[in-house]
């Protein structure tokens, strides 16, 4: 598996932005992430698929450190993002979460206005010098939400009270603000309506532009759709990693095969 | 005597259980398909007959004395007491109904003993006639819900109705509660109004309540003004709250938040124990280790301090409200949900801004709450302050000095000789009084705050 990845990314010619070699977590006595090895690029969706339980969010959680908040939990294994090791005891969780952000499952705007919602990592980091530069920011973020023209008459509304994919998209663009290289989506779109989900698939075509996305999804359909590269997870197992059309229409591993045919998960 | 009918109503009860519940059983037996379960039917007619009966019997023992007592008082020979006071009837009834339990002292006159005995039959005519009615009520009771067993009735439904009936009385007992006891303070504070004019009470800054009650008491002149009273509590309630919210909020944030869960498993119950001791055991440690300690302290970077002081009493009962803070707060704090954490932890805010910008907001109305709790419980409290902070109402606002507050002066109006038609004894009605308003004005004020700034999460 490590070697299928390595010849695609050798092969695509872009640049690698996160590589996770020999990853193992563990919570407690149970061993949720077994030997993953994966070159996640820049500039590009990567779907993690698989059946629940997987490991697919364990391992998403790994790569900006949010598996540090549970205490029995445990990663060995080396992740490097721009060739930095991220469990280095030199890096700072906290710098690092501003780097590579993240979109969750339900969304959850804080009880706080739009405003607030947008400009709260900003804030907290330090990115503004002043009112006016923060308003830039939380437009920008906004915009690129794709949700500015829904709530820019009501920025001193709590977030809480729009819809669920408006308020899915306003965490995608509060995630936006602190200007992260790479954003992690776990399962963005599972407590969506299907309108949402479309707004969502299209906002995240749009941010492959400018960051390297990674999704978790249940849905093979949205991974087709959205994703340029797959990787389907299996018992804790990075079963095959490569180019979505590869893996929908010609899996190499049987595994895989009957997972996307409907036959497991 | 009084057994007989409640051990009547058990039976009964007991009877329509078992009669309804075999009347069911019998029509399910016969191919019939019931609409409730025979539990049901049983339970229905159970509580068709303890609801109503157990109220009959209550009632009962509760009119039955004062009526009796009127009947015998009317039976007494015209003019034997024409133009006695109130006080006069109250020792002749006294007289008669101990005369009626064999306690004879001297020899009394005829008509005493005449009434005396009507009193004890008349006690007895009650008692059967209280039976009969509970057997009889009973009876009808079991033999109405008995006829209305089918197979289509609702006996789940009935069920559900008399428990909602039942559970709308319980849950206006405490309101009804709550006006009782202010009609009853409003009553004696009307009268201790009437003794002292409401502008001296509530703008005197004197309070010498001790004045005689018989003439041949000396005693202090008199003066109420219930300004240095309040005072006090104020000064041992922020002395209280100024240890208490530090203390408990950050340690429910750092058991909350950052303590590792053993020190957690530890921590937590010590500080239940905490709210377990008695406010006695509390004063004895202010009395005993804070306030020399206090004084100790003073002397030796020469300010004079009180023996007494409110810094003592409002220190240890701070140290008390700990735990109703921590554990209120703790409560908000772990009900905000995990998503808003992750959030926050996943915009790469450290657990402190994230506790200070996301979860303490969201918690606000809880922590609020436990607050409020524990301003009502350092203003109602009592012992710390008999033992630690003294009994001299003075018009001061130096915690180094000897306060005194509303509670500990109620108490000490309320011991020893009392007197209704005296302003000393009634004066602790108006503090009562006074310090329900304060409590309340307090209430409202904080909730209305909290309505305004909290967080709504859902």
């Amino acid at each position: 598996m490590y070697d299928t990845a390595k010849t695609e990314s050798a092969l695509e010619q872009t640049e690698t932005k996160i590589s996770a070699r020999n990853v193992q977590v563990y919570y407690g006595d149970t061993h949720a992430i077994k030997d993953v090895n994966v070159e996640i690029e820049d500039k590009t969706v990567t779907a993690f698929i698989g059946p629940s339980g997987c490991g697919k969010s364990t391992f998403l959680r790994c790569l900006n450190r949010m598996n540090d908040t549970i205490d029995i939990c445990r990663v060995t294994g080396d992740i490097l993002l721009d060739g930095e090791d991220i469990y280095d005891p030199k890096v700072d969780p906290v710098q690092l979460r501003a780097k590579v952000g993240m979109v969750f499952q339900k969304p959850n705007p804080f009880p706080k206005s739009i405003y607030d919602n947008i400009a709260y990592g900003p804030r907290i980091h330090g990115l503004a010098r002043g009112k006016a530069e923060l308003d830039e920011i939380v437009e920008k973020s906004l915009r690129r939400g794709a949700i500015w023209d829904e709530v820019k008459d009501r920025l001193d509304a709590p977030g809480t009270g729009l819809s669920g994919g408006q308020q899915q998209r306003l965490c995608i663009a509060r995630a936006i603000a602190t200007e992260p290289e790479v954003l992690l989506m776990d399962e963005p779109c599972s407590a969506l309506d299907p309108i949402a989900t479309a707004q969502v698939e299209e906002l995240i075509d749009e941010l492959r532009q400018s960051y390297s996305v990674v999704i978790v999804t249940h849905s093979m359909q949205q991974a087709a759709r959205v994703s340029q590269k797959t990787a389907f997870f299996h018992l804790g197992n990075l079963v095959e990693y490569g180019e979505t059309g590869q893996i929908f229409t010609n899996p190499e591993d049987p595994r895989t095969e009957s997972y996307i045919t409907g036959r497991i998960g | 005597m009084t057994a007989l009918p409640f051990l009547l109503l058990i039976l009964a009860t007991l009877a329509g259980y078992l009669l309804n519940r075999m009347a069911a059983g019998s029509i399910r037996a016969n191919g019939a398909r019931l609409h409730s379960m025979i539990s049901y039917h049983g339970m229905f007619a159970a509580l068709l007959v303890l609801v109503p009966v157990l109220t009959i019997i209550l009632l009962w023992l509760a009119f039955e004395g004062p009526i009796i007592d009127r009947v015998v008082m009317s039976g007494l020979p015209d003019g034997l007491l024409d133009g006695q006071g109130d006080g006069a009837l109250q020792l002749v009834l006294a007289e008669i109904k101990s005369i009626s339990r064999g306690q004879i002292f001297g020899t009394p006159e005829d008509w005493k003993i005449a009434a005396a005995d009507s009193y004890s039959a008349l006690r007895t005519q009650s008692d059967w006639w209280m039976v009969a009615v509970v057997a009889g009520v009973s009876l009808a009771i079991i033999g109405f819900a008995r006829s209305r067993v089918t197979a289509e009735f609702r006996a789940r439904q009935g069920v559900e109705r008399i428990v909602s009936g039942l559970m709308i009385f319980c849950s206006t007992v405490a309101v009804f509660t709550t006006i009782g006891i202010i009609v009853s303070l409003s009553y004696e504070t009307v009268r201790f109004l009437d003794r002292v004019p409401l502008s001296e009470f509530l703008f005197g800054t004197n309070w010498e309540p001790q004045i005689p009650l018989r003439e041949d008491q000396i005693a202090a002149e008199g003066a109420f003004g219930w300004l240095p009273v309040i005072l006090g509590t104020m000064v041992i309630t922020v002395v209280a709250l100024f240890v208490a919210i530090p203390v408990g909020l950050l340690s429910a944030i750092y058991l909350n938040e950052f303590a590792p869960r053993k020190l957690r498993a530890v921590i937590k119950p010590v500080l239940e124990i905490l709210a377990g001791v008695p406010t006695v055991v509390y004063g004895f440690f202010a009395v005993l280790v804070v306030a020399p300690a206090i004084r100790d302290l003073g002397q030796s970077i020469g300010i004079d301090v009180a023996p007494n002081t409110a810094l003592a009493a409002g220190g240890v009962m701070g140290i008390m409200l700990v735990p109703f803070i921590s554990s209120f707060a703790d409560d908000a704090l772990s009900a905000v949900p995990s998503s808003l954490r992750d959030a926050a932890l996943g915009l790469g805010s450290t657990r402190a801004e994230m506790m200070t910008t996301v979860l303490f907001p969201a918690a606000i109305p809880g922590i609020v709450g436990g607050v409020l709790l524990a301003v009502s419980r350092a203003i109602g409290e009592t012992m710390i302050v008999v033992m630690a902070a003294g009994l001299i109402a003075k018009m001061t606002i130096n915690p180094l000095d000897s306060v005194t507050t509303v509670t500990v002066q109620i108490v000490t109006l309320l011991i020893g000789d009392t007197s209704f038609d005296n302003p000393k004894t009634l004066a602790a009605f108006a503090l009562g009084m006074m310090l329900f308003l304060v409590t309340l004005m307090i209430n409202v004020f904080a909730l209305r705050i909290v309505r305004k700034y909290r967080e709504a999460y859902d």
